[in-house]
C-alpha cells in the first residue's frame, strides 16, 4: 500500500509542476469568470423596454415596483382569467400575479409569460417583494418585542429601545419569495417551466464532469503510453503490481483534477470579485440583508407601523450575480454537492480505468483512435442528450441514461437539480459503483498484458485474448 | 540453490512460451540464460520477477515459494528499459529505489554513494532527456543494484554501452558476485558468457535444451580436436596418413600451414605430435576447445533439425 502511495505522489507532483497545468489553472478561471460576467454585461446593455402587467390581489406590492430603463410595470385590476387573455393581445411582456393567501402574507408570486423571464427581472421582483414583506414583519416584531418588554407602552414614548440584531427578530423576518413561472403559448395553455438556475446548475455540473473525464482520462491514457514508449514500465512492474501502477496513476491524476478544480473555483471568485470592484455600476452589490445596517439598536420611531428606517435601501439595478449565488440555495445544495463529488469521482474512475487500458494497448497516440471510439461515444452521447433531458428530466430516456454507468455521471447531474427520487439516485449510484468495479477489473486485465507488448499492433481480438489470459 | 524453477509451464492462449522448464541457480554465481530470440527467456525472467505467474510448476526462492516479500531481494534490468524522460535523474532514482522498498533516507544515502562511485554526482538535477543513452544506462544500472538485492537479473546489460563502459559494467558485475550476489545474465553475446558465467541454461522454443556448469559443457562438447601450425621440412608437404586421425581443415599461408585434426578417443595430443614431428617444424599447438558460440549454434540447430524431422 505504501508503494501505491509513492506512485500517486509521483503522478501528482510531476503533473502539478507541468507548465500545461499551470497555464490551464490560469486560463480556466478567466473563461469561467467570463461565463458569469458576460451575460451580466450583455443584460446591462439591453435597451428595449418591457411591459409587465401586475395583478396584485393583496394590494401591497403593485405600487412598489418602480419603472426603470428596462421595465415598465402596469397595475391591472381585472380577474386573473381576463388578465391572462389580455396578456396575449396587449403585447405585455408578462403577467405577474400575486395571489392572496390565507395568512395574508403572500410569499409567492406567479409569472405568466410566453418567454422565459430573465433572472434579472425575477431577482428584482422577489427583491421588492421580500423587502416589503420584511418591512411588515419587522414592524410586527418590533411591536411584539416592545409590548413584551414594556407592557405600558404608548406610541410617542421613545425611552425604550429594541435590539434589532437580536437573533429571534432576524430569524423571524427573514423572507424568501418564491416565484413560479408558467409558460403560456399562443393557445393559452400553461406549462410549468423550471427556472434557468436549475437548468444552468445541472448543465454546468454535467459539463464539468464531462470535461474532466475527457481531459483527465486522456491524461491517464497519455501517461500510460509515455511509460510504455519510454520503456520504464517493465522496471516498475518488477517492483509493484500492474494493478497498483494503474490505480496509482488513475488516482494521482484524479487528485490533480480535484486540485485544478478547487484552484479554478478560488480564482474564479477572485476574478469576479475583482471585476465587481472595478465596475461597480454594472455589478451593483445588493444589500440583501437590510437589517445588517440597522446594527446598532435604534431608538424607536414614533409611529411603529411603517417602520422604515433609512437603513432599508432601495434595491434596483443589476444584481444578477448575487441572484445567481442566491439561487443556488433554492436547490438542495448539500445533495447537489455530494452528488457532484460522487459522480465526478466515480465517473472519472470508471473512464480513467478504461482510458488506462486503451493506453496500454497501443504504442503511440495515433493508434488510440480505434479503441477510443467505444469509450468516448457514450460520453459524447450523454452530453448531447443532456440538452433534451433538461427539457424533460423525468422522461424514460432520462431515467435509463441516468442508470447506465457510462452515461449516468453526466445525465444524473442534469436531473438532480430538478429533484430526483432517492431510490433512483441510490440505484444509479449502485450501478455506477458496480460499473466502476467491472470496468477496473476489465481494464486491469488488458493493462497488465498490454503494457509489456511492444511493437505489436493490437486489435479487439487481441484484447479479448489478453482478458482471458491467466495471471 | 538460491533459485529453483521446477517444471514451469506458461501459455498465452494457444501459444506456449515455456514448456516444463526446470532450472537451478546456485547461490553466489553468475548464471547465463541463453537462447535465440523468442525462445521464452523474457517470459521466464518475468515469472521470476513476479510480473506474471506460471500456469504450472513452481518457483522457489531460497527454498520458499515466490512471495511479494522477495521483490525487494531481486534487482531487474530489463532488455526493454528506459526512464521517465521529463523527470530529474535524482528524483527518479529515489522514486525507483523507494518502490523497491528502501526508505527515502536510505535510498538517498546509497544513491549518493553509487553516484560518487560512477562519478556522476553532477547529473542529479539534470533531466533524463538531457543525458546520452550510455549515461541513462548507467543510471539504470545504479537503480537496479541500489537496494542490494540477493538476486540480480540482467537482460542484455551491455547493449548500448561503449567498450569502456562495458568494462566498467563487467567489473561491477564481478564485484557484485564477490560480495555475495547471484546474477542471472541473459545475453546473445557469447564472448561475455564465456568470460563471466559459471553456469548456463539454453532455452529454445519454450524448452530447456542444455544446462550445467560452463566448464563441464565445454568438456562435453570437446571433440578431441587440435590445431597445429607448422612449417614443412625439406619442402615436402605433410600428409596425415595415420588411421583414425581425421584432418578437418588445412590452410597454407606463406610457408606456414594451419591444420586441425580430430583424434580417436583413445589418443591424446602427444600421439598427434609423435606422428607429425618427424615431418614438420611445429610452430604452435592448441587444444580446440569449442566456443559457447559453436555450442549454442550446433545445439539449437540440431534440436531444430530434429523438430523438423519429427513433424
Amino acid at each position: 500500500m505504501n508503494k501505491i502511495f509513492l506512485i500517486i505522489q509521483r503522478e501528482y507532483l510531476t503533473k502539478v509542476k507541468k507548465r500545461s497545468f499551470i497555464v490551464m489553472t490560469i486560463l480556466g478561471p478567466i473563461l469561467m469568470a467570463s461565463l458569469f460576467i458576460l451575460p451580466v454585461y450583455l443584460a446591462s446593455r439591453q435597451d428595449d423596454k418591457q411591459l409587465i402587467s401586475v395583478l396584485d390581489e393583496t394590494g401591497l406590492f403593485a405600487s412598489k415596483f418602480e419603472n426603470n430603463e428596462n421595465y415598465t410595470f402596469i397595475s391591472v385590476t381585472t380577474g386573473l382569467k381576463e388578465a391572462k387573455e389580455t396578456l396575449m393581445k396587449s403585447g405585455s411582456y408578462m403577467l405577474l400575479h400575486i395571489p392572496v393567501t390565507q395568512l395574508n402574507i403572500p410569499d409567492n408570486a406567479i409569472i405568466y409569460s410566453d418567454k422565459q423571464p430573465t433572472l434579472n427581472l425575477k431577482g428584482y421582483i422577489s427583491g421588492v417583494m421580500s423587502r416589503e414583506l420584511e418591512k411588515h414583519k419587522l414592524a410586527a416584531e418590533i411591536r411584539n418585542e416592545i409590548l413584551r418588554k414594556t407592557p405600558g407602552y404608548k406610541p410617542g414614548d421613545d425611552t425604550t429601545s429594541v435590539d434589532l440584531m437580536s437573533e429571534t427578530i432576524l430569524k423571524n423576518i427573514r423572507t424568501d419569495v418564491q416565484i413560479t413561472t408558467y409558460k403560456t403559448d399562443k393557445g393559452g395553455t400553461e406549462q410549468k417551466s423550471y427556472t434557468e438556475i436549475t437548468m444552468v446548475v445541472g448543465l454546468v455540473a454535467s459539463i464539468l464532469i464531462y470535461m474532466f473525464i475527457f481531459m483527465f482520462g486522456a491524461q491517464v491514457m497519455r501517461g500510460v503510453i509515455e511509460e510504455k514508449t519510454s520503456r520504464i514500465v517493465e522496471v516498475i512492474v518488477s517492483s509493484v503490481k500492474p494493478f497498483q501502477l494503474m490505480m496509482g496513476k488513475v488516482i494521482g491524476v484524479a487528485l490533480v483534477g480535484l486540485t485544478q478544480f478547487l484552484l479554478w473555483i478560488a480564482f474564479t471568485f477572485i476574478i469576479i470579485t475583482a471585476v465587481q470592484a472595478a465596475f461597480p455600476q454594472q455589478f451593483k452589490k445588493t444589500q440583501t440583508e437590510q437589517t445588517k445596517i440597522a446594527g446598532q439598536s435604534i431608538a424607536l420611531p414614533n409611529e411603529v407601523a411603517p417602520a422604515t428606517p433609512n437603513s432599508i435601501t432601495a434595491n434596483t439595478g443589476n444584481d444578477e450575480l448575487n441572484e445567481v449565488f442566491e439561487a443556488f440555495s433554492s436547490i438542495n445544495l448539500t445533495v447537489m454537492i455530494i452528488a457532484f463529488l460522487f459522480y465526478f469521482l466515480f465517473g472519472y474512475l470508471l473512464y480513467g480505468a478504461l482510458f488506462a487500458a486503451i493506453g496500454s494497448a497501443v504504442d503511440n497516440d495515433a493508434d488510440t483512435q480505434q479503441f477510443m471510439l467505444p469509450v468516448t461515444v457514450p460520453l459524447i452521447l450523454s452530453i448531447v442528450v443532456a440538452q433534451t433531458v433538461i427539457q424533460n428530466p423525468e422522461s424514460p430516456l432520462a431515467f435509463w441514461l441516468s442508470m447506465i454507468p457510462l452515461t449516468s455521471p453526466v445525465i444524473m447531474m442534469v436531473r438532480i437539480p430538478f429533484g430526483v427520487p432517492a431510490w433512483e439516485i441510490a440505484l444509479s449510484i449502485t450501478f455506477l459503483i458496480l460499473g466502476f468495479l467491472g470496468a477496473t477489473w476489465l481494464a486491469a486485465k488488458i493493462y497488465r498484458t498490454g503494457i509489456l507488448m511492444y511493437g505489436k499492433k493490437s486489435n479487439y481480438r487481441e484484447l479479448w485474448k489478453w482478458i482471458r489470459y491467466k495471471g | 540453490m538460491i533459485l529453483q524453477i521446477n517444471s514451469v509451464t506458461k501459455n498465452f492462449g494457444d501459444f506456449t512460451a515455456l514448456n516444463k522448464v526446470s532450472i537451478q541457480v546456485p547461490e553466489n554465481s553468475i548464471f547465463g540464460l541463453l537462447g535465440p530470440n523468442g525462445a521464452g527467456k523474457t517470459t521466464l525472467i518475468r515469472i521470476i520477477n513476479q510480473i506474471t505467474g506460471p500456469d504450472e510448476g513452481e518457483v522457489l526462492f531460497n527454498g520458499r515459494h515466490l512471495h511479494s516479500d522477495h521483490i525487494s531481494m531481486i534487482g531487474y534490468l530489463p532488455e526493454e528499459r528506459g526512464l521517465y524522460k521529463k523527470m530529474k535523474v535524482g528524483e527518479q532514482a529515489l522514486y525507483l529505489a523507494q518502490l523497491k522498498g528502501l526508505s527515502h533516507h536510505d535510498a538517498r544515502q546509497r544513491l549518493k554513494k553509487w553516484f560518487e562511485k560512477f562519478e556522476i554526482e553532477g547529473w542529479w538535477d539534470k533531466k533524463v532527456e538531457e543525458l546520452s543513452k550510455g549515461m541513462q544506462q548507467k543510471i539504470q544500472f545504479v537503480v537496479t543494484v541500489v537496494h542490494e538485492p540477493k538476486l540480480l537479473i540482467f537482460d542484455e546489460p551491455f547493449s548500448g554501452f561503449d567498450p569502456i563502459n562495458v568494462n566498467l559494467l563487467r567489473d561491477e558485475i564481478l564485484e557484485l558476485r564477490k560480495n555475495g550476489s547471484t546474477i542471472i545474465f541473459s545475453t546473445h553475446n557469447m564472448a561475455s558468457v564465456e568470460e563471466l558465467c559459471d553456469n548456463i541454461a539454453l532455452i529454445n522454443k519454450a524448452e530447456k535444451i542444455l544446462d550445467g556448469p560452463v566448464k563441464e559443457i565445454k568438456r562435453q562438447y570437446f571433440t578431441n580436436s587440435y590445431q597445429v601450425q607448422y612449417r614443412d621440412k625439406n619442402g615436402i608437404a605433410f600428409q596425415m596418413t595415420e588411421p583414425g586421425f581425421e584432418q578437418l581443415s588445412s590452410v597454407l599461408e606463406e610457408d606456414i600451414c594451419t591444420a586441425t585434426y580430430r583424434l580417436p578417443a583413445s589418443k591424446g595430443p602427444n600421439d598427434l605430435l609423435a606422428v607429425m614431428l618427424p615431418f614438420v617444424h611445429v610452430v604452435a599447438f592448441n587444444e580446440l576447445i569449442p566456443s559457447m558460440n559453436d555450442i549454442f549454434i550446433s545445439t539449437v540447430n540440431s534440436v531444430n533439425a530434429n523438430h523438423i524431422l519429427e513433424s
